[in-house]
């Protein structure tokens, strides 16, 4: 996602990528980066909850348009409010994905 | 507060995100100025959740990805803005849905979007978002010829001064 950023910037279109992985984000070189200590599935907080949609989207627009140099990045401090185990339990699909399967297949072999 | 990368992500996939640098071809930086007052500024939303319209839109190919597990889906979707949750469908194989249908606005915050326009926050929303499903071959070949030319027209087409993606 942040290469799609960096092919749409250079299009001429500013971006700014909303991420849970803001040092993967960094690494890859998008151009601004707004970060979130939230669960996978989740960029922009839990269901139902618009006062934590806010934050999120709000940061994001301000990165988006004050951002002052290439690779700006400002995370957000919110914690996730539930107990990180669970939160890492149940972003996770109910069947591994067909790459993590095959790769517990291989590992098996 | 410096968010945790790796926080959620289960313990054997950190080497695959961790120290692996740029794309080869991707280490320069890349820059177009926000040039607008936000508050008039057009902007769109991308999410890659594999979001799609239940009604009009085919959903991502995930059943050639279960023969496939290395390929992707890259084609992308246009959501209308005006969108209602009971009218979106996720094609994902590598998140749990349950948030996204009960609350899309978790990956694409169409509704806020709308909100802050009308609160003057920013100037408008783009009529069609765009959703992808984000889990895609290495290499991003796909992607890179004809998918983001293909969004790049859509979203100049539609005006945005801005664009906020959000993996999920």
């Amino acid at each position: 996602m942040p290469v799609l950023a960096r092919w749409i910037e250079a299009a001429g279109i500013p971006t700014v990528v909303v991420t849970m992985m803001p040092a993967t984000a960094e690494e890859r070189r998008a151009p601004r980066i707004a970060g979130v200590e939230f669960p996978f599935g989740h960029p922009f907080g839990m269901p139902n909850n618009r006062d934590m949609q806010r934050g999120v989207l709000g940061l994001a627009l301000r990165v988006l348009a004050g951002a002052s140099a290439f690779g700006t990045r400002v995370d957000l401090d919110v914690e996730w409010p539930v107990p990180v185990r669970e939160a890492y339990r149940s972003w996770q699909p109910k069947e591994p994905s067909p790459i993590v399967k095959k790769m517990l297949e291989a590992r098996q072999q | 507060m410096v968010v945790d990368s790796f926080k959620f992500l289960p313990r054997s996939f950190r080497p695959l995100y961790e120290g692996r640098g740029p794309f080869p071809g991707e280490e320069a930086p890349v820059w177009t100025p926000f040039g607008k007052r936000l508050a008039g500024s057009r902007i769109a939303l991308l999410t890659s959740a594999g979001i799609y319209l239940k009604r009009s839109q085919p959903p991502f190919e995930i059943e050639r990805e279960k023969m496939h597990p290395e390929w992707g889906d890259p084609s992308w979707r246009a959501v209308p803005e005006s969108s209602q949750p009971a009218g979106i469908g996720v094609a994902h194989l590598h998140i749990n849905d349950e948030d996204l249908l009960a609350d899309p606005e978790i990956a694409l915050p169409a509704g806020l979007l709308k909100q802050f326009a009308d609160e003057g926050v920013v100037g408008g929303s783009v009529t069609e978002h765009v959703s992808v499903m984000g889990y895609q071959d290495r290499s991003l070949g796909d992607w890179r010829s004809t998918t983001a030319p293909q969004l790049v027209a859509h979203l100049q087409g539609q005006g945005a001064d801005g664009l906020v993606l959000a993996p999920v």
